[in-house]
């Protein structure tokens, strides 16, 4: 098999030790502590976390190697010290999802846009800028999505509080 | 044969204009002339507005379905007189079904200005109330009634089809009283 020729559906097996055998010690995989969850007793998904230099790189190999074709959702999350991207990137053929973890700092809440990648990912990006005010670097139109452009907040933040809150 | 009653056989300027007009509303008022029409037409006027609302084909959220449920066969809205027009100017009812965003917020303003008058609003559903669960919300207006005056409240988590009819039946007493009340000369 040439290098640059797409497996079209790895295994589950197979996509965890063809990531590691490119990314090595840059990928962190996890086990999840749910149980009876069906995608996991049947293998149909991978959790892992990496960092914000081997996002870019990580999802062109999805991408381009393993043919995920799609990108579910990429979303935001705010752990009060740090922000969080999740992505769920899933191949059409195996139904397997991996799901990629990825810390940003509060202060300087920049990371790679995987819209070039995949198209679909455009909105979700631009859904989490407006909600947590990460930027994605390289997106091609990262405006506010179904806020007012005048708002100059990012309501999903846990420092957001609505009137009721203390 | 007096002229005055003939402005454009006599080329007044504007000011002449306001002067002779207002003289003859005044004198119209002055001899019961707005009350005898006003008890004429209005009853008219009424029965034919009432008959014939038509408001706004506008759907914002889920109430919209009921809205489109109360047209279809069964529940059949057009009993009441309601016909959906699709451009505002045709229209005399705005009828505001679900949440409003802060983002469209501008634009129910501006489609509300675009109605001619006399119109109505009616806000149904618990969203374009008060807000509804979305109570203090970073993104809803907390009810209609913040951008536009408001007639006639539905409520409900969406309405059944026959409380919407049940709306614009008051909605049409509202319609009747407002043209029995006279409307002749009043802007």
């Amino acid at each position: 098999m040439a290098d640059n020729d797409i497996i079209e559906a790895p295994s589950y097996e197979d996509t965890i030790s063809l990531l590691k055998a490119k990314f090595g010690d840059k990928l962190v995989f996890r086990t999840s502590t749910k149980k009876n969850n069906r995608a996991i007793n049947q293998k149909r998904r991978i959790f892992l976390s990496t960092d914000r230099e081997t996002i870019y790189p990580l999802c062109e190999y999805l991408h381009g190697k393993l043919n995920y074709e799609q990108a579910t959702s990429v979303c935001g999350v705010d752990w009060v010290d740090h922000l969080q991207v999740v992505y769920h990137i899933t191949n059409y053929f195996t139904a397997v999802m991996v799901e990629i973890e990825v810390d940003v700092p509060n202060d300087d809440p920049h990371i790679a846009s995987v819209t070039p990648i995949w198209g679909g990912a455009n909105w979700h990006e631009r859904e989490t800028y407006e909600l947590f005010g990460i930027i994605f670097d390289g997106h091609p139109k990262l405006e506010r999505l179904l806020t007012p452009q005048s708002y100059e907040f990012y309501p999903f933040r846990k420092s957001y509080k609505l009137r009721g809150q203390e | 044969m007096d002229m005055s009653l003939y402005p454009h056989a006599v080329a007044m300027s504007a000011d002449e204009f306001m002067t002779w007009s207002s003289a003859m509303i005044n004198e119209m008022l002055s001899a019961g002339t707005k009350k005898t029409v006003d008890n004429l037409t209005g009853p008219i006027w009424a029965w034919a507005m009432r008959n014939s609302m038509h408001p706004l084909h506008f759907g914002l959220a889920c109430c919209a379905i009921e809205m489109a449920a109360a047209s279809a066969p069964k529940y059949d809205a057009e009993r009441v007189g309601m016909i959906y027009r699709s451009s505002p100017r045709q229209t005399d009812v705005l009828l505001i079904n679900g949440w409003i965003s802060k983002k469209i917020r501008p634009d129910i303003r501006r489609l509300y200005e675009q109605i001619p008058g006399p119109k109505w609003v009616v806000a149904m559903g618990e969203c374009a109330i008060s807000g509804g669960p979305w109570y203090d919300s970073y993104n809803i207006v907390q009810g209609l009634d913040q951008i536009v005056p408001v007639d006639v409240y539905i409520p409900g988590c969406p309405i059944k089809p026959d409380a919407m009819i049940d709306g614009f039946m008051l909605l049409q007493k509202k319609i009747d009283a407002y043209f029995k009340r006279g409307v002749f000369m009043e802007d």
